[in-house]
């Protein structure tokens, strides 16, 4: 065995260490190398996200993660399949996907574990909330407009079942993006994220819908975010999905659209009154 | 320093007595506008574009909006006095989830019972009581929420108090059959002089609460 390839496993542990938490071990594998097969993956055991590569709530708490350097266990969650017994046992309230899991205590809603990530693995230069607390009160203000009037207008549009139900939503959604492109403005400071220099609170929370709104866009022939009203947004959308932490966790657009026609589906035929 | 903290209010607002607790555990100096909601001012409109209503907080000329956001953002800025958030990033996270679930699934549910009929305020009604019921079970044997001290999500819940009178009269239903310990955890959150001096008397929420249910119905 080379000397190289020992420095080389060496190297990535310790650049592992440096970028990530004190919880990093470095191994020193060189036995392995010599030998045994190579150790399984590095996730810390007790980091697991239940959820699903479709859901932009679950993505959040991804980009979140990988912001950080925190590797993880990743549980998929079938939606639309019955509810599966972790599930149910760790999110007995509201049965929903993300359940995000940090030595076995179980935390959910996205928002929330986004900050319980920055509260705990600080040691990263990348904070997800402003340290000023009237700047993070900011951000939590524009996060839960995405979460309390955005999304739901974005919901109404893929699943509304009329033409005037979706021209209705429609025009939420893109009065909407034009708040947000005035948010932006504010918060970017003329920086390419609303977090400024790197993406923040308010980046993770929009941009975990950006393949969502592509989705519908395709299927309204709209384009949502557009370059007439949102030139600042379109910008920013570029820039988040292409940034390091985010680009392996959006999906790919196709497989997004296939999906959202069964989870439309799905949800249009629960929603359907029973004779 | 009275003039660097406004709060825009609503006498019979829960959201906006949630801000009024806070600031009184805090030992903060204010002052207070009270709004006419038929008739919102300029400075309202000029400090929530975005939703136009009350809470807002305005501190150094800036506005924070949302009361959950406006309580978190005291308890930040006046971190030295009566924590209202633990310390613990998991004993938070979970504060701040049961604060969110009075958001989503006490008040509205709530709103339904006092302002809806028939087969509309039934429904809520059921689902008001397993809420209610779902908080309790989170309670336990704790004096408060927050565990020995009177914290974020007690804040959050306590002005559903004043809706308690409304509930029982427009429900037909009594809330200490359902949840006794939560009216206990109620009374003991009262004894605290922030909570006393901030809620108002459930008689006369329950006046006003009619008042805007006829409007309700006219439209």
């Amino acid at each position: 065995v080379s000397t190289q390839a020992i420095s080389d496993v060496v190297f990535i542990f310790i650049s592992a260490s440096e970028a990530g938490t004190s919880q990093h071990n470095i191994y020193i594998k060189t036995a392995q190398i010599c030998g045994c097969e190579r150790k399984g993956d590095m996730a810390e055991s007790n980091v697991k996200v239940l959820g699903t590569w479709a859901s932009p709530f679950v993505m959040r708490v991804k980009i979140a993660l990988h912001l950080k350097s925190v590797r993880y266990e990743d549980v998929e969650e079938d939606l639309l399949a019955p509810k599966s017994e972790l599930l149910l046992k760790s999110n007995p309230v509201y049965k929903k996907i993300p359940v995000f899991f940090h030595a076995h205590n179980p935390i959910c809603e996205s928002l929330i574990i986004l900050q319980y990530i920055d509260e705990v693995w600080t040691t990263s230069a990348s904070s997800i909330l402003p340290s000023d607390p009237y700047e993070r009160s900011q951000s939590r203000f524009w996060a839960a407009y995405v979460d309390d009037k955005f999304f739901p207008a974005l919901r109404r549009l893929l699943i509304g079942a009329t033409e005037e139900d979706k021209k209705a939503a429609l025009a939420e959604v893109v009065e909407g993006t034009v708040v947000l492109e005035g948010a932006f403005g504010e918060l970017s400071k003329g920086k390419a994220f609303f977090g400024g220099d790197n993406i923040g609170f308010v980046d993770i929370a929009l941009g975990s819908l950006l393949g969502w709104i592509e989705v519908i866009g395709k299927q309204c022939e709209t384009k949502l975010v557009s370059e007439a009203k949102t030139p600042r947004l379109v910008q920013w959308a570029d820039c988040f999905s292409a940034h390091e932490a985010v680009k392996d966790v959006l999906p790919d657009v196709d497989k997004l659209a296939d999906f959202g026609l069964k989870l439309r589906a799905k949800i249009l035929k629960a929603l359907a009154p029973t004779n | 320093m009275s003039d660097e903290i406004i709060l825009l209010d609503f006498w019979s607002s829960p959201f906006a007595m949630r801000v009024r607790i806070a600031l009184a555990e805090k030992g903060i100096e204010y002052e207070a506008r009270e709004e006419d909601l038929s008739n919102k001012s300029s400075l309202l409109l000029k400090m929530n574009p975005v939703h136009k209503q009350i809470p807002v907080l305005i501190h150094k000329g800036r506005p924070v909006c949302e009361s959950l956001i406006i309580v978190q953002y005291i308890d930040e800025v006046w971190s030295h006095k009566s924590p209202l958030l633990p310390s613990h990033p998991y004993h938070r996270a979970n504060a701040r989830f049961w604060a969110d679930f009075v958001d989503k699934k006490i008040y509205p549910t709530g709103k339904l019972v006092w302002g809806a009929t028939g087969e509309v305020q039934e429904a809520a009604k059921k689902e008001l009581i397993e809420s209610m019921k779902v908080l309790e079970g989170e309670l336990g044997d704790k004096p408060y929420f927050g565990g020995e001290s009177f914290g974020f999500t007690d804040v959050a819940l306590i002005p559903f108090y004043t809706w308690f009178y409304s509930l029982e009269t427009c429900g037909d239903f009594s809330i200490i059959a359902n949840c006794p310990n939560l009216v206990a955890w109620a009374k003991r959150c009262m004894q605290r002089e922030s909570v006393s001096k901030s809620l108002p008397d459930q008689y006369k929420v329950y006046c006003f609460l009619m008042e805007l249910k006829k409007k309700f119905e006219a439209k």
